[in-house]
């Protein structure tokens, strides 16, 4: 790597197997810069978000999952896959936005606030703040400051899906990880949403999954090209799009995969 | 080196919250598992007790003799070729009009005022005691319809008993499917009867099962509404076989025929003062639990079996 960076977290050998014995994750060994976008990109099922999903443990809600390898988290060295590390700590300071927008069925407000909720947070005047600095990192501040009693439903899919990262920020993670977060949503959206991703990667570091290569090119610092639950090719992402080192990424991000 | 410290304080107070936090979640499985532990024990004892008084009559000619005045070569013949020939009238009386209720209610009828009526009175039909479905049945189909003490009056009505169990829980598994599996068949030109048909039917069969099994193990152990239209308390012989052997092969008599079911049998022992009648109550009553859990065993294999291989 030609520039010294930080790493917040990096996985070695990592392998993952779902509960009916399919091997999805096949040694994966990567870093995530610190203040970093890294993109995951690969065709469909080749195992992105079953990689992104283990970073705040998605998998331990279904019984048999099984983890093998480490995912340290600096700069304690936390490996969050560890069996003593509750996956609870790990989701307080890794937060992850849905592919789709999944707002509760509550205020634009009670959204915001349940992170802070279920920390046990009461003070009135806090929330007030924490939920007013959270849309306005995820840039929804200005267009739902007079309604932040209306039900989230109300909101167009774009506004959703930002309620949802400040949903995620409200909470200061070290980490976000976004699973195809754009994928559900119209260009305009998909502009406020990568613009929103770039502010955001000044405070802390992002992990992303997408389908969408211009996405991962326009976005990301790094890039990591999966196939088949491996790890083809990790590097930054210009290397990535412009020479490649393996046929197999070339091939793909020219789109003469097959 | 105090960015670091400030870090290691901020992990310190997140996994002490986290400590807090999760003594709720033992709390609450803690006494779950009591509530659920005193069920199952309560249950455990009565069922223990009633199999270890009853042991010693549950062999097979308990099940071949009628009832007779002495108690030790008394038996259920006719109490469970009752039950049994009770519970298939109020079958194919039941489960059709509750499934095809439950799809006009959920995917026919209009959405308003009057369909919100009928919602809460199907609900409230499940909870009105059993006693009230037997005097409605006596004035209605014995006297009015002159349908007289017989099979087909009995399951008329436990199948007027087990008719709401089956219309909301067809409803409950209907609301489960997605919309969009329902706009998919609609797409390609499906009609409304073809998508409940070839869809909405399929996929909600799991818990439209699950449903008739438990109004089915529902409607064996009832009795007050059996005594109320009339059934007998006492009977040493068989309605007419429902099979013959002369064309066409099968006869209706049966339904016109007297009766008596299980839970009568084991009333009617109970009340004797004689001890050795007791045991022959408490066998069957262990016939009857054991019946019950058999059907309830199925329902569940089958709801499982069945939501395997559904997945949206």
């Amino acid at each position: 790597m030609a520039r010294k960076e930080i790493i917040k977290a990096e996985s070695k050998n990592f392998n993952f197997h779902y509960a009916d014995g399919t091997h999805a994750l096949k040694d994966i060994n990567i870093p995530l810069y610190e203040k970093k976008i890294t993109a995951l990109i690969g065709p469909s099922g080749c195992g992105k978000s079953t990689f992104l999903r283990s970073f705040n443990r998605m998998h331990d809600l279904y019984a048999g999952n099984k983890y093998n390898g480490e995912i340290i988290l600096h700069p304690d060295n936390t490996n969050i896959l560890d069996k003593k590390v509750d996956p609870i700590e790990v989701r307080m300071r890794i937060s992850m936005v849905f592919q789709k927008p999944n707002p509760f069925p509550k205020s634009i407000y009670e959204n915001v606030a349940y992170g802070l909720r279920v920390r046990g947070e009461n003070n009135k005047r806090l929330l007030d703040d924490k939920v007013e600095e959270a849309l306005k990192g995820a840039s929804l501040w200005n267009e739902v400051k007079d309604r932040l009693q209306d039900l989230a439903y109300n909101l167009s899919g774009g506004q959703q899906q930002r309620l949802c990262i400040a949903r995620a920020l409200a909470t200061d993670p070290e980490i976000m990880l976004f699973d195809e977060p754009t994928s559900a949503l119209d260009p305009i959206a998909t502009v406020n949403i990568e613009e929103l991703m770039s502010e955001l990667k000044k405070k802390l570091t992002i992990l992303i999954v997408t389908h969408n290569m211009q996405q991962a090119a326009r976005i990301s610092d790094y890039t990591a090209y999966m196939y088949l639950g491996e790890m083809i090719e990790f590097d930054e992402t210009d290397t990535i799009f412009t020479k490649p080192s393996k046929k197999e990424t070339e091939d793909y991000i020219t789109g003469k995969f097959g | 080196m105090s960015k670091v410290t400030g870090h290691e304080d901020n992990l310190n107070a997140i996994r002490a919250l986290i400590k807090k936090h999760k003594k709720n979640d033992r709390i609450f499985s803690y006494i779950g598992l009591f509530i659920i532990g005193s069920l199952a024990i309560a249950l455990l004892i009565l069922f223990l007790d009633l199999v270890i008084d009853g042991y010693p009559k549950i062999n097979l000619e308990f099940f071949s003799n009628f009832p007779s005045r002495k108690p030790e070569g008394a038996g259920i013949l006719s109490a469970w070729v009752g039950s049994a020939l009770v519970l298939i009238v109020t079958f194919f009386v039941a489960v059709p009009m509750g499934v095809a209720s439950g799809i006009y209610l959920e995917e026919y009828a209009k959405k308003g005022w009057f369909a919100d009526l009928i919602e809460i009175n199907v609900a409230n039909l499940a909870g009105v005691p059993s006693i009230i479905y037997g005097l409605l049945a006596l004035g209605l189909f014995v006297y009015e319809f002159g349908l007289g003490q017989s099979i087909l009056t009995a399951g008329l009505t436990l199948s007027l008993l087990m008719l709401p169990i089956v219309i909301v829980s067809t409803r409950e598994a209907i609301r489960a499917i997605p919309v969009h599996i329902r706009e998919a068949a609609y797409a390609v030109g499906a009609t409304k009867w073809q998508v409940t048909l070839h869809h909405v039917l399929q996929y909600a069969m799991g818990g439209v099962l699950t449903g008739i099994i438990i109004g089915m193990a529902r409607a064996i152990g009832e009795t007050a509404p059996v005594i109320t239209i009339g059934a007998l308390t006492f009977i040493a012989f068989l309605p007419p076989s429902p099979v013959t052997d002369v064309a066409p092969f099968f006869n209706f008599a049966w339904l016109e025929a007297g009766f008596t079911v299980l839970p009568i049998q084991m009333f009617n022992w109970i009340s004797r003062p004689e001890h050795a009648f007791h045991i022959n109550a408490a066998a069957t009553g262990a016939v009857i639990i054991i019946l019950t859990l058999l059907m309830n065993g199925i329902a569940i294999k089958l709801r499982y079996s069945i939501r395997k291989k559904i997945k949206w």
